[in-house]
């Protein structure tokens, strides 16, 4: 029961990852009918985003203090934080260690005009195109913005830590009355659970319960008629891209702690991703993100030893394995409808 | 001559000329000159060229002639090496039987792969492909570790059976040979003040090549191909004559799988290790990079682009700032360190940007590939600045109108 439920939690965090970026998949194919190889990497963006605010928190000027010396007797050079010299020491240094949290708020901007960038000088030009051409030249830009990151932040992973506040682990076995560190689950991953579940539930109202998410849906349908009655669709599908750029851009952010940033983590988890909207369907909204979770937990309960032990190596391709079932039992996946990408 | 008409054998013969001369046509810069750096006439890369040209060739025969997009080939070459390289281990160091085994071994899991895979269609295609190709290299690195030898990587070792070489002596490991003429040797030719290498493992590869570039000729041109044709153009048309093509596609799926499977024996072949980073999906899409580059269906595209590919790949990471530095020189300073910043960030470590950006360019405005972009110059040249007359098809493959997209 414990292992279960351990392992059950164990997969959370990396379903709530798989199941923003599919979401973020899912929305680009069902209003514009791309597949977006890029997708990764606007993932890995995100992610840089939390770097890159850390960094410029960090930003520190040197004075020298004449009282103290080094170790070789020279005066002492003590870093300063610019945040704390302006904002004083303990609210600078809170925003320092906020760094990661911040970061959501700093990279909602920037992964909006990344994804209008995206959407209005490329992906514009390739509606017409057939698929292959999408995939291809999506997969052109994600080589290309993965080797501009890694010309800015190197090749090495950037280790970037939560906030002091959440370093801890939560005993959740104590909680529900089992022995008291049989269960533990780091704070960090259950506020990614919890981020995720919010964004998640986020997009899903605004495209249910506001008129501009009705249009969108609309648009979906039928684009055409949406277009006929007077509908400016291919501005408010511009604005769906920027949104499902963001949401990957956050779930890079948030996951910046439990995975080092590093240059092509957006490739790794593009791979993923991409199985799991197939498996969910294409086009299916809910069925990208139960798939994501459905997914992150069979991984991880495959990585179970007793499990390990029957089947050795399953872990790794678990993911691959059910998909190939479901893509072949079930071709449109859990939750895919009708006439969606079928030849 | 060789059951081809009378372009296609003068085509095939200057591919043969152009692919025996490359020794001497890719050395075109004297040794010690200031461009020397541009010669790619040595080995190591010649036989890339020609490798890669061959899994370029064999892709396009998925790819170009009937429009399934796999994004799981480097599968095939990775298995064909790790095929070639227990054959080099068990049997024997001559490579015929090694590559022999690598096709085989590779057609069956592309025949197993194939079957499953082309169920489905489009978009469900490529990630199925994909999907496999991932699962081969997770589990290269995992659970079949005792036959692939997990991160090392397989490779020779002194104590290996080899039951037709007999018992080795020495303390060196062997070479592969054919029939006892080693693929390392070269015969180095100085003339004119230029080196030219020629390269045993080279030719080798290279009649390999023409011998593969023969046969996709022949495919090309056969009812097979046609058919092959039919499956891209219009499925359902070809459905409704009262053709499955099911078995079609298989077949081509099977047959560009040995084909990698036979690049992936001759890199073996050429280095006796195999690694599983070589099933990398990264490794698939640079074969669709290849013969994107070069232009997909056409039979000379695929090679073209393995060529510029790895011949660019090359030099580009061979250029670093100090070599830019020299080239820059008679610039204003200021002038010249900013020229020298913008082509630093594309040469040398910066390759896989030039990859990325040229790529890009080439699938929005060139969609056929350099092949296209030399009829076209070729047509601006002769047919001086015509405009199209409006019963110029513009949609030659007549593909259907896509699909709506329903959420």
């Amino acid at each position: 029961m414990e292992t279960i439920l351990l392992q059950l939690l164990n997969g959370l965090d990396k379903g709530s990852a798989y199941a923003l970026i599919a979401l973020g998949l899912t929305l680009i194919f069902g209003t514009l009918g791309v597949v977006n190889f890029a997708h990764g990497a606007i993932f890995m963006i995100g992610a840089f985003c939390a770097v890159t605010l850390s960094r410029l928190l960090s930003l520190s000027f040197e004075t020298i203090d004449p009282t103290k010396v080094d170790f070789l007797g020279n005066p002492a050079k003590i870093k300063t934080p610019y945040v704390e010299a302006w904002f004083g020491h303990d609210f600078g240094g809170a925003l320092i260690d906020w760094a990661v949290p911040l970061a959501i708020l700093f990279s909602i901007p920037i992964m909006i005009a990344v994804g209008f960038a995206m959407e209005r000088g490329l992906i514009k030009h390739f509606y017409k195109r057939p698929h292959a051409d999408q995939i291809l030249v999506t997969f052109g830009l994600a080589i290309v913005l993965q080797e501009i990151i890694k010309y800015f932040y190197g090749a090495n992973p950037i280790s970037t830590p939560a906030p002091d506040a959440f370093k801890g682990s939560f005993d959740f076995g104590a909680m529900l009355g089992f022995d008291p560190n049989m269960i533990i689950y780091p704070y960090w991953r259950l506020i990614y659970f919890g981020f995720a579940a919010v964004v998640i539930g986020a997009v899903f109202s605004f495209l249910q319960f506001t008129t501009f998410g009705m249009v969108v849906r609309a648009g979906m349908a039928d684009r055409e008629t949406v277009g006929l009655l007077g509908i400016n669709i291919d501005r408010r599908f511009t604005i769906m891209f920027g949104l499902a750029a963001a949401v990957a851009g956050v779930a890079g952010v948030m996951y910046a702690p439990i995975l080092s940033p590093n240059y092509h983590m957006g490739m790794d988890f593009l791979v993923l991703s991409f199985v799991v909207v197939v498996v969910g369907g294409m086009g299916s909204l809910p069925g990208a993100v139960a798939a994501g979770f459905l997914l992150g937990i069979l991984e991880s309960f495959a990585s179970m030893n007793e499990i390990k032990a029957i089947i050795p190596g399953i872990d790794q391709i678990i993911i691959y394995v059910v998909a190939i079932i479901i893509l072949l039992t079930r071709p449109r996946g859990l939750m895919g409808r009708k006439g969606v990408m079928e030849d | 001559m060789f059951g081809l008409n009378k372009k296609d054998t003068t085509f095939l013969l200057i591919v043969i000329a152009l692919t025996l001369f490359t020794p001497i046509l890719m050395q075109p810069f004297a040794e010690g000159s200031g461009l020397a750096q541009f010669n790619g006439g040595y080995p190591d890369l010649m036989q890339k060229v020609a490798i890669f040209g061959i899994f370029a060739v064999g892709f396009n025969i998925l790819f170009g002639l009937t429009g399934y997009l796999s994004f799981g080939h480097a599968a095939f070459l990775g298995i064909g090496s790790y095929a070639a390289v227990w054959m080099f281990k068990l049997l024997t160091m001559n490579v015929i039987p090694a590559i022999l085994l690598a096709m085989v071994v590779s057609g069956i899991f592309a025949a197993a792969i194939g079957y499953v895979s082309l169920r489905r269609s489009g978009i469900y295609f490529s990630i199925l492909t994909l999907a496999f190709a991932q699962m081969c290299y997770k589990m290269a690195y995992s659970v079949l570790t005792p036959l692939t030898n997990g991160e090392t990587g397989l490779q020779l070792s002194l104590d290996d059976p080899r039951v037709l070489d007999g018992a080795s002596e020495g303390h060196s490991l062997p070479v592969t040979n054919i029939f006892g003429l080693p693929m390392n040797a070269s015969y180095k030719l100085e003339a004119l003040g230029h080196v030219f290498t020629f390269n045993v493992g080279f030719y080798f590869s290279a009649v390999i090549a023409i011998i593969a570039f023969y046969v996709a000729i022949r495919l090309f041109r056969s009812p097979f191909g046609m058919m092959l044709r039919a499956v891209k153009s219009n499925q359902q048309r070809m459905t409704y004559t009262g053709l499955d093509p099911k078995p079609y596609t298989l077949a081509a799926f099977v047959i560009s799988g040995m084909y990698a499977g036979l690049a992936g024996g001759l890199l073996a072949a050429m280095d006796p290790l195999a690694g599983a980073d070589r099933m990398l999906w990264t490794a698939s899409g640079e074969v669709v990079i290849m013969t994107i580059l070069g232009g997909a269906g056409t039979l000379m595209g695929p090679v073209l682009g393995a060529g510029v590919i790895k011949y660019l790949e090359n030099i580009f990471s061979k250029i670093n700032e100090g070599v830019l530095h020299q080239w820059f020189s008679f610039l204003p300073d200021g002038l010249e360190d900013l020229v020298i910043w913008i082509f630093a960030r594309f040469t040398g470590e910066g390759w896989h940007l030039t990859l990325g950006v040229t790529f890009m360019l080439v699938v929005t405005f060139l969609p056929g590939g350099l092949i296209e972009g030399l009829k076209r110059l070729n047509k601006r040249i002769k047919g001086g600045s015509k405009k199209r007359d409006k019963y110029d098809d513009p949609d030659p493959e007549h593909r259907p109108e896509p699909g709506k997209h329903v959420a």
